[in-house]
C-alpha cells in the first residue's frame, strides 16, 4: 500500500516539478531557440518552436560585428579576479569575526552590508573623476578594484555565517597541540571552510559576471566585458529579436554552464547560516 | 599560504591588463544601421592607413549617449572620436570640449553638405563635427492598404487627413493598425515626435521670457489630437513604442501610417529587412492649421573632443567615412539604397541614387524645409526643431515625455498630463537660472 | 592569556578589508556630500558655486520624489513576496522525490544566471511584447485581449521580472534549509496524526524562519537599487509610475547631468537605505542572533 501512494505521488511530483521547472526556464530556452532563427520567423505568428529553418546567420553577425572573445576574456579576468582578491580580503576578516567575536562584531557585518546599498548612480561622477586622475579608466585594474569592494560585505558575511558553523572545540583542540596560529588556518580551519569558500566564490563570480552599472560605464574598448557587448544590441534598428537573442545567448551561456556544473557545490555553501 | 596564491593569482591575472599603442583610434558610435555598416566597411580604410589602428565601441543610443557625456565633461580622454548629435554639437563646441575639423582631407568638400545640416554642426562659420547621416521626419504609408480603404493621402496632409485615412486603414482582426507614432518615454523618442507635431499645431515650448507654454490651446489641441487618434488607431503597447519598436512593426506589416525619421525609409524599403518593401508611399510631415512641417531635423556626426593626441589620425578616419567617396564605396558593396541619406548635396543630384531610391526627393525636401532657428510659427527665445537646444532639455524633455506617454497609456488624462508637465518645467527652469 | 593575542591577531587580519571598505565607503560620500552642496552642471562647467541646501530642497520637494519612494517600496516588497512564498512552494516540491530531480533543479536555478538587462530585453520584446510578443499569442489563443503589461500595469511587470531572477536564489536557500529538517521529527509528527498543512505551519515553517530571514536581508540589498530592469522596459514610465529611488538619482545625473542634485539624491538614498536596514535588522535581526 504505502509503495503504490509513494509511486503514485512520485508521478504527481513529477508532472508538478517538470512542469514548474519548464515554465521557469522557459524564457530562456525561448531565447536560445529564437537565436536559431532568421529575423523573419522570429517574429512570426503563429510562434514557430521547433519546425524551423535553423540558422547560424545571427552568431555570424553578431562575431563580425564585435569581438566577443575579446569581452568574454575581460568578463572572465573582472569577475574571477575580483572574487579572488576579494576572499584573500574576507577570509582573515571573517575568521577572526567568526572566532574572536567582540560586541561590535555584528555591528561591523551590518555595516559593512549597508555600504551596498549606496545607489551607484550618486557616486558616478566623483569615481569617475578618481579613476580618470588615476588613470584606471577603461582597465581590467580599476574594475577589478570596484567589484572587489562592491562584493565584499557579501564575501565577508557569507564567509562569516560559514565559518561560525565550524565548532570552537576542534581549534581549542589544535591551540592546545601548540599550532601556529597560520598552521590553524591551513590545516584546521581550510578544510573544514573549503564548501564555503567554493560557495562563496562561485557565487561572486556569477554577481561580478552581471554586474551592468560600472562595468559599462568605466569602460570603453579595453577592458569592456560582456555587459558592453549587450549593450550594443539592446535597440539596434529593425528586427532584432534574432540577433539579441544570440548576443543574449552568447553572453550568458559562460556563467549559466559553469553554474550548472559548479551547482553542488554552489549550493552547499550557499546557507548564510540559515541551516541549523 | 592559500592567501598568498590567491594574491599571486589575482595579481597575474591584473598583469594582463593590455596598453594602447599610439595610433590606435578609440570610437564611440551608436548601434545604427547606418554606423554598423561603416563598421564592417573599415577594412578599406585600414588598408589605406595601415598605421592606425580602429577599436569599436558600439552602444545603443542612451547608454552611448550618458557614457560620451560625462568622459568629455570630466574629460577622461577615452574616445578620439564621438559619435553624436545636432543637439550635442553645438552646446559642445561653446564650451570647447570639440576640436574644429580643420584638417580634413582636401577632396572633404564642405560646400557639398546641405546647408541646413551645415549650420547645424557649425559654430562661427566652423565646422566642429562632420555629419555621417541626417535626417528629417515625414510620412510613410502602406499604398495596398491606403487603396484597400480607398483613401488617398496627398503629398502635403494636413493631420486631420492623416487620421481619417489612419482610422479606415485599422483592421484590428488582422493586427493592422491605422497608425503608428512614438509613444516610449524620452526627449529623443516620443517628444521628438511630439515637439515637431505640436511645432505643426503652432505650440511652442516657451514664451520670449523661457516661460513654459504648456497650459496654452495649441499644446492641448494638440497632445489631445495624438492621444485619440493613437486610442483609435494606434497599435497596443504604443506607450513602450520607439523608432526601433515601429520600425518592426511596419516592416512586419502591422501599420498602416507611421510618420518618423525619414532615414527609415531605406529600412522600410530594404527587402531583405521588410516584407512590405514594395508597397511604400511617402508625403510631408503633416501640418496642422499653420503652415509648418514640424521642423525636425536630426544628424549623426563624428566630432573629435578637444583631449585627445591623435587629432590628426582621428581627422584621416571621420574624412574617409564622411566623404562623397565613402557613399560609392557603400553604393559598390551594398547598392545605392543603402547609403548614408541626408548630408550631400551631390548624392541627391546623382541619378543611380534617385533611381534606387524612391525616397530621395521627398527626403531632401522634407530637410531642406526644416528651419531650425525659427522652429514654430509663433516667436522663441531657443533654436532646435524636435528638440530645444538648451543643456538642461535632456531632463526636462525626458520628464515631460514621461507625462505624455502616461497620458497615452491612459493612466493620466490629456489635462493632467500638460499641467504635470507645466509644473516640472517651471521648477526646472527656474532651477536652472532661466526664469528670474 | 592567549586570548588578548588572539584579541590583536583578529584585528589585524579584519583590517584590510574593514579599511578597503572604509575607504570605499568616506571617500565618494564625502565628495558627493561636497558636491551636494554645490550648482554642478556637467553641462556647464565654470558655473560651480556654493548653493547650500537648494540641491536637497529640489530633490526632496520633487513632485516624484514621494511616488518613487513609494514604488521603491512596493518593487522590494513585492518581489520579496512573490519570491519567498514561491521559493517555499517551490523548495517544497523540489523536496520531494521524482523522477529527473536534478534536471528540474538546473531548470529552476537557471534564471539566476542570467544578466539583468538581458532578461529585461528578453522579456520585454520577446514575451510580454503586446504584438509579437508570446503571451499576446497565447491570450489570443483563448480568445483574449493580449495585455499590454508596460502600460497597464508597468509595475507589477517589473516586479514579475526581477522577482524570476531572485526566485531560483530563494528557493536554493529555503530547500537547503528544508532539507537539514530532521527526517525523524517529520516522522514523528506524521505518527501524531498532524496533517500535511499543520505539520507545514508548526514544523516546516520555523524551522524556516531563519533561511527566510536571509533570503529577506540579502534580496533587499540587492533590490533596493533595482535599475537596469527599469532602464530597459519602461524608463520609469508610463509617468513616474515605475520610477524608483535609484532611477529618480539617474534622470538627474545622466539624463540633466546635474552633479549637485544627483549627489543631494544619493546622500538621500543612503540616509533612506539606513532607515530601511535599520528597521530590518530590528526586524529580523533577532532571527540571525544565536
Amino acid at each position: 500500500m504505502a509503495r503504490a501512494t509513494t509511486t503514485r505521488s512520485k508521478v504527481i511530483f513529477t508532472v508538478i516539478g517538470w512542469t514548474i521547472g519548464f515554465l521557469i526556464f522557459f524564457p530562456i530556452l525561448w531565447t536560445f531557440l529564437t537565436s536559431f532563427k532568421s529575423e523573419g520567423a522570429a517574429v512570426a505568428t503563429p510562434p514557430q518552436f521547433l519546425f524551423f529553418d535553423w540558422t547560424l546567420e545571427n552568431y555570424r553577425e553578431v562575431q563580425s560585428r564585435s569581438d566577443y572573445f575579446k569581452h568574454f576574456t575581460n568578463s572572465v579576468v573582472i569577475s574571477v579576479g575580483s572574487t579572488l582578491i576579494g576572499l584573500a580580503l574576507a577570509i582573515p576578516a571573517a575568521w577572526a569575526m567568526a572566532f574572536s567575536p567582540t560586541k561590535r562584531t555584528k555591528d561591523i557585518l551590518m555595516w559593512m552590508l549597508s555600504t551596498k546599498m549606496m545607489p551607484a548612480v550618486g557616486v558616478l561622477v566623483p569615481l569617475y573623476l578618481i579613476f580618470r586622475d588615476w588613470g584606471l579608466l577603461d582597465t581590467r585594474l580599476g574594475l577589478v578594484a570596484v567589484l572587489t569592494m562592491i562584493n565584499l560585505p557579501i564575501i565577508v558575511w557569507m564567509l562569516y555565517t560559514y565559518f561560525k558553523e565550524i565548532p570552537g572545540e576542534i581549534l581549542e583542540a589544535a591551540r592546545m597541540d601548540g599550532a601556529s596560529l597560520m598552521k590553524e588556518i591551513v590545516y584546521v580551519l581550510t578544510p573544514m571552510a573549503v564548501p564555503g569558500i567554493a560557495s562563496t566564490m562561485l557565487l561572486n563570480i556569477i554577481l561580478a559576471w552581471n554586474e551592468a552599472f560600472w562595468t559599462l560605464n568605466l569602460t570603453a574598448a579595453n577592458a569592456a566585458p560582456l555587459t558592453a557587448f549587450i549593450a550594443s544590441y539592446s535597440s539596434p534598428e529593425g528586427l532584432f529579436w534574432a540577433k539579441l537573442s544570440a548576443a543574449s545567448t552568447m553572453a550568458i551561456a559562460p556563467i549559466l554552464i559553469m553554474g550548472w556544473f559548479s551547482q553542488k557545490q554552489l549550493v552547499r555553501g550557499l546557507t548564510f547560516g540559515a541551516v541549523k | 599560504m592559500l592567501t598568498r596564491t590567491l594574491l599571486l593569482g589575482a595579481a597575474s591575472a591584473l598583469a594582463m591588463v593590455s596598453f594602447a599603442n599610439a595610433e590606435t583610434l578609440t570610437i564611440a558610435t551608436v548601434n545604427n544601421g547606418d554606423m554598423v555598416r561603416m563598421q564592417k566597411l573599415t577594412d578599406d580604410f585600414t588598408k589605406k592607413n595601415p598605421d592606425i589602428k580602429l577599436e569599436w565601441v558600439t552602444l545603443e543610443e542612451n547608454v552611448l549617449r550618458q557614457r560620451v557625456t560625462t568622459d568629455i565633461a570630466t574629460k577622461g580622454g577615452q574616445y578620439d572620436i564621438m559619435t553624436i548629435g545636432t543637439y550635442e554639437v553645438p552646446i559642445w563646441a561653446k564650451q570647447g570640449w570639440l576640436l574644429p575639423l580643420d584638417g580634413l582631407a582636401k577632396d572633404y568638400n564642405k560646400d557639398d553638405l546641405l546647408p541646413a545640416i551645415r549650420d547645424a554642426v557649425s559654430v562661427d562659420g566652423k565646422l566642429y563635427a562632420s555629419p555621417f547621416y541626417g535626417e528629417s521626419a515625414m510620412v510613410m504609408y502602406r499604398k495596398d492598404l491606403a487603396e484597400k480603404a480607398g483613401v488617398t493621402i496627398p503629398e502635403k496632409p494636413t493631420w486631420d487627413q492623416i487620421a481619417e485615412a489612419a482610422k479606415k486603414m485599422t483592421d484590428k482582426s488582422t493586427e493592422t493598425y491605422g497608425i503608428c507614432l512614438r509613444g516610449k518615454a524620452g526627449w529623443g523618442e516620443n517628444m521628438a515626435l511630439l515637439t515637431a507635431t505640436a511645432n505643426s499645431f503652432g505650440a511652442r515650448w516657451f514664451d520670449e521670457k523661457w516661460h513654459p507654454q504648456f497650459d496654452q490651446p495649441e499644446w492641448k489641441h494638440a497632445l489631445k489630437f495624438y492621444v485619440d487618434l493613437m486610442k483609435e488607431a494606434g497599435p497596443p503597447g504604443a506607450s513602450s513604442n520607439g523608432f526601433n519598436e515601429n520600425l518592426a512593426l511596419f516592416q512586419t506589416g502591422k501599420c498602416g501610417i507611421w510618420i518618423d525619421a525619414t532615414v527609415a525609409a531605406s529600412f522600410v524599403t530594404n527587402p531583405k529587412e521588410s516584407k512590405v518593401a514594395d508597397k511604400v508611399g511617402y508625403a510631408l510631415f503633416p501640418t496642422g492649421g499653420v503652415e509648418n512641417h514640424g521642423n525636425w531635423l536630426w544628424a549623426w556626426n563624428l566630432g573629435v573632443p578637444a583631449g585627445t593626441k591623435k587629432a590628426e589620425a582621428a581627422q584621416k578616419f571621420i574624412s574617409w567615412a564622411t566623404d562623397k567617396a565613402y557613399t560609392e564605396l557603400v553604393a559598390s558593396k551594398e547598392g545605392w539604397a543603402n547609403v548614408p541619406p541626408g548630408t550631400r548635396t551631390s548624392l541627391y543630384a546623382n541619378a543611380e541614387y534617385q533611381k534606387a531610391a524612391p525616397f530621395a526627393k521627398i527626403t531632401l525636401d522634407a530637410m531642406t524645409a526644416a528651419n531650425t532657428s525659427k522652429p514654430t510659427v509663433k516667436p522663441v527665445p531657443y533654436t532646435g526643431g524636435q528638440f530645444v537646444a538648451i543643456p538642461e532639455f535632456q531632463g526636462i524633455g525626458t520628464a515631460v515625455g514621461q507625462q505624455f506617454s502616461a497620458a497615452l497609456a491612459g493612466s493620466m488624462s490629456v489635462d493632467q498630463a500638460l499641467q504635470g508637465a507645466q509644473a516640472l518645467t517651471t521648477r526646472e527652469m527656474t532651477k536652472g537660472g532661466y526664469i528670474k | 592569556m592567549a586570548t588578548l593575542q588572539t584579541r590583536a591577531t583578529a584585528r589585524i587580519m579584519m583590517s584590510p578589508a574593514v579599511i578597503l571598505l572604509f575607504l570605499w565607503m568616506i571617500v565618494p560620500l564625502v565628495m558627493t556630500l561636497y558636491f551636494s552642496f554645490l550648482r554642478y552642471n556637467l553641462l556647464m562647467p565654470g558655473t560651480e558655486e556654493y548653493i547650500g541646501f537648494l540641491n536637497y530642497q529640489y530633490f526632496l520637494t520633487d513632485p516624484a520624489f514621494f511616488t518613487a519612494l513609494a514604488n521603491t517600496l512596493i518593487l522590494v516588497g513585492g518581489t520579496l513576496l512573490i519570491t519567498v512564498i514561491g521559493g517555499i512552494l517551490l523548495a517544497l516540491v523540489l523536496d520531494q522525490p521524482f523522477f529527473g530531480q536534478g534536471i528540474v533543479r538546473l531548470l529552476v536555478i537557471a534564471p539566476f544566471f542570467v544578466m539583468p538587462t538581458v532578461s529585461a530585453l528578453v522579456w520585454k520584446n520577446m514575451l510580454m511584447h503586446p504584438v509579437n510578443g508570446l503571451f499576446a499569442w497565447i491570450a489570443r489563443l483563448f480568445g483574449f485581449q493580449p495585455i499590454d503589461w508596460f502600460a497597464q500595469m508597468p509595475l507589477f511587470s517589473i516586479i514579475l521580472i526581477v522577482a524570476w531572477q531572485w526566485l531560483p536564489f530563494a528557493t536554493l536557500i529555503l530547500l537547503t534549509a528544508l532539507q537539514s529538517l530532521d527526517g525523524e521529527q517529520k516522522e514523528a509528527a506524521e505518527m501524531d496524526g498532524a496533517g500535511a498543512i499543520s505539520r507545514f505551519i508548526y514544523l516546516v515553517l520555523p524551522h524556516l524562519s531563519r533561511a527566510i530571514t536571509v533570503v529577506i536581508l540579502i534580496q533587499t540589498i540587492f533590490l533596493l537599487s533595482v535599475f537596469a530592469e527599469i532602464l530597459v522596459t519602461t524608463n520609469g514610465g508610463p509617468g513616474i509610475q515605475t520610477t524608483n529611488i535609484t532611477y529618480l538619482i539617474y534622470m538627474q545625473a545622466l539624463l540633466q547631468f546635474d552633479v549637485g542634485g544627483a549627489s543631494a539624491g544619493g546622500i538621500v538614498a543612503v540616509v533612506l537605505a539606513n532607515i530601511v536596514a535599520f528597521f530590518l535588522i530590528r526586524l529580523i535581526g533577532k532571527n540571525l542572533e544565536r
